[in-house]
């Protein structure tokens, strides 16, 4: 029977779990200690990629396989941890030898490949900066990010270069290098780029990590905000103490653990958990290189006996979508975990679980700026379906009210609607929009980071999504900023305004969809409306441009000239349209 | 993969369906940068969910109904040509 709560019960758990007793672990824990378990000294050289990879030469551990990529056609290849490190040591001379140093961004774009994970992990030891992009981004989303991340050096492939970043490349004069990886493995040669494969073959195997220290910039993650240009997040090397240990009360991981997260390193979660916690804890993950496919992730799951998953509201939904007998046609009696990230799980997505699998999914919260999972429904601790859970140990969150005049109060009866906050200081908080520091400063409250997710908590502790507190888009776990989509179709000869909204879909949470008003002398129709979403699809990418394009005669706009994108987003919705008191008249 | 003896891979209008379909989702292709041959999502950028769109609108247009185990075979325009044709046939 489906209730309100998933109790867990001793026979529930097929290891001992991490984290046992909530309440005495949250008592027990800090930061320190969970450091001090990673070998970290105060005021000692800290780097994730010497954490996550060359702790372990010299352990068991090395011989293990640390990556298990799987290509589209199912052949895998394995990269131990001995052989990780030595490849990524490699690569950070590469760095060193192209005169690129400490601090200097380093960008990737490419789908899941071995070289992607090598980069990131060779950038980090060089003490670079690693700055992931989505390969689903047009190139006016990358060409924006490059610039305000200021890329001193790109990886990317033959094909990505020629289809998206060949014909920006002029508008880049910071960018001195660009790696490429060849599309069939064998060497390229394009102008104004350098193939990566001969510059590896050519470095050595050893490689001086660069000291850097807790609160050095190591990764820059880009995030949209509802008005102005993407942010740059800033993340320092000191992080890996929450990566570690968040890997280990959310996650759950075990030393033998084979896991799957299923995120693109182009987004947070794939970096955060897709590459650094479990190599911290020195467990077997297994990266698909293919597109979601749902019989063919089962196939992975079984063949590859996944124990650890940690996948999207999206994937599951579309897995239910497939259907839970085809879950049920595969036997997988090592998996025991799953969790899920992205935008709220909807309490019949848990469940499906439990009947597709015999397991429940995990909801946890987090964001690029969190930099890990901070909330989150965990394996020993009961699940309240479409909760996001409970605060992490070392994590401090409360409910608070913004005051006009700036200020916030905390709220501390449950049931009560407020913005989720933060109480600084765990390791993997941001430490700065790059450039932006208003903007940075405005995320905080005296000693709160206040998050944009509207919240409540109940009685018990749990936090539940209510909303966002701004028009950001989240659109199958990512965020999407409306300004970025509204400014590439302001740039169409024909569009006069654009306001883009996030339009609720079942599957992906949100889909993008844009409201234009045309130029006089433009006609509304359908040959113009194809027009236009090509226009923005190759300018933005399919991970970002609107899926669907309506026209109006004009725009709602407040009489100070913003576009009321809450009131085009009402009124696709078919809902109140609340507050329009600075509507401009006639709108 | 083999190409086979069908002639329906070349079935112009057919190929031309498919093309127009895929250009509801993604107006900037244009048709004769597609190698048949090769993945189509390397060709064109499509997320899951254009994808998915893209094959829903072929059922709805050629009526042919293709179950979601079918949907890893499909990845060059040849395999949704042979595909279609096939079950068009049968």
């Amino acid at each position: 029977m489906r209730t309100s709560i998933i109790h867990k019960t001793a026979s529930d758990l097929q290891v001992a779990p991490n984290l046992a007793d909530y309440d005495a672990e949250r008592r027990g824990f800090s930061w320190e200690a969970a450091g001090a378990e990673l070998g970290l000294r105060a005021q000692r050289p800290v780097n994730i990629a010497a954490l996550a990879v060359d702790r372990h030469l010299g352990t068991p551990v090395a011989d293990r396989i640390a990556l298990r990529f799987i290509a589209r056609d199912e052949r895998r290849r394995n990269i131990s941890y001995a052989e990780l490190a030595l490849l990524s040591s490699r690569f950070a001379g590469v760095l060193r030898s192209l005169g690129v140093g400490k601090g200097e961004r380093v960008f990737l774009l490419s789908g899941r490949i071995p070289e992607l994970y090598v980069a990131a992990l060779g950038a980090l030891k060089n003490g670079s900066v690693v700055a992931p992009l989505f390969s689903a981004f047009g190139p006016e989303p990358i060409r924006t990010r490059l610039a305000l991340g200021e890329a001193r050096v790109l990886v990317t492939t033959e094909s990505l270069y020629r289809r998206k970043v060949a014909g920006i490349a002029a508008e880049l004069p910071r960018l001195a290098h660009t790696l490429l990886v060849g599309d069939d493995g064998g060497p390229t040669d394009v102008p104004g780029t350098r193939d990566l494969a001969t510059l590896m073959s050519a470095a050595a195997d050893r490689f001086d990590v660069e000291r850097t220290s807790a609160n050095d910039m190591a990764l820059l993650h880009f995030t949209s905000g509802t008005t102005g240009t993407p942010k740059g997040a800033i993340h320092v090397h000191g992080a890996a103490v929450a990566h570690y240990a968040t890997g280990r009360y959310a996650l759950d991981l075990h030393p033998d653990d084979v896991f799957w997260c299923t995120a693109d390193p182009g987004w947070v979660t794939g970096t955060s958990y897709g590459i650094v916690a479990p190599l911290l804890h020195g467990v077997t993950s297994i990266v698909d290189e293919a597109d979601f496919d749902a019989e063919r992730w089962y196939r992975l799951l079984d063949q590859h006996a996944v124990s650890v998953w940690y996948t999207a509201p999206t994937a599951v939904r579309m897995l239910m979508k497939a259907g839970a007998g085809l879950a049920r046609a595969h036997r997988l009696p090592a998996l025991r975990f799953i969790a899920s990230v992205g935008e709220p799980l909807n309490p019949e997505a848990v469940w499906w679980g439990e009947e597709a699998f015999g397991l429940p999914i995990h909801d946890n919260w987090w964001q690029t700026e969190t930099g890990g999972i901070m909330i989150a429904n965990t394996a020993a601790m009961d699940i309240k379906p479409g909760s996001m859970g409970k605060p992490l140990p070392g994590i401090d969150a409360c409910v608070v009210a913004r005051r006009d005049d700036g200020s916030c109060e905390e709220i501390a009866a449950p049931g009560v609607q407020g913005e989720l906050a933060l109480r600084k200081g765990w390791p993997s908080m941001f430490r700065g929009y790059l450039n932006q520091d208003e903007r940075y400063r405005k995320c905080f409250c005296g000693d709160l980071y206040l998050t944009g997710d509207l919240v409540s908590r109940d009685a018990d502790g749990y936090y539940w999504f209510v909303g966002r507190a701004d028009d950001v888009i989240k659109s199958s776990g990512h965020l999407i900023g409306p300004f970025e989509v509204e400014s590439a179709l302001m740039e169409h000869p024909a569009v006069a305004e654009a306001g883009v909204i996030g339009k609720p879909d079942p599957v992906v949470g949100e889909t993008v969809k844009a409201f234009v008003s045309l130029k006089a002398g433009y006609v509304a129709g359908e040959a113009l409306r194809m027009e236009l979403l090509g226009h923005a699809r190759k300018r933005l990418g399919a991970a970002v441009a609107p899926k669907e394009i309506a026209f109006l005669p004009a725009l709602p706009r407040t009489r100070s000239g913003k576009i009321m994108r809450r009131l085009l987003k009402a009124r696709e919705m078919g809902l109140p349209e609340g507050d329009t008191s600075t509507l401009e008249a006639g709108a | 993969m083999t190409m086979g003896t069908t002639t329906e891979a070349d079935d112009p209008t057919l190929r031309q369906a498919i093309l127009e379909t895929l250009q509801r989702i993604a107006p900037e292709v244009s048709p004769r940068e597609i190698s048949p041959s090769r993945p189509l999502r390397d060709q064109v950028d499509l997320d899951s969910m254009d994808w998915l769109n893209f094959l829903l609108g072929l059922h709805a247009r050629l009526g042919v109904d293709i179950p979601e185990s079918d949907y890893r075979k499909l990845v060059t325009l040849d395999d949704l040509l042979r595909y279609v044709s096939a079950k068009r046939r049968g």
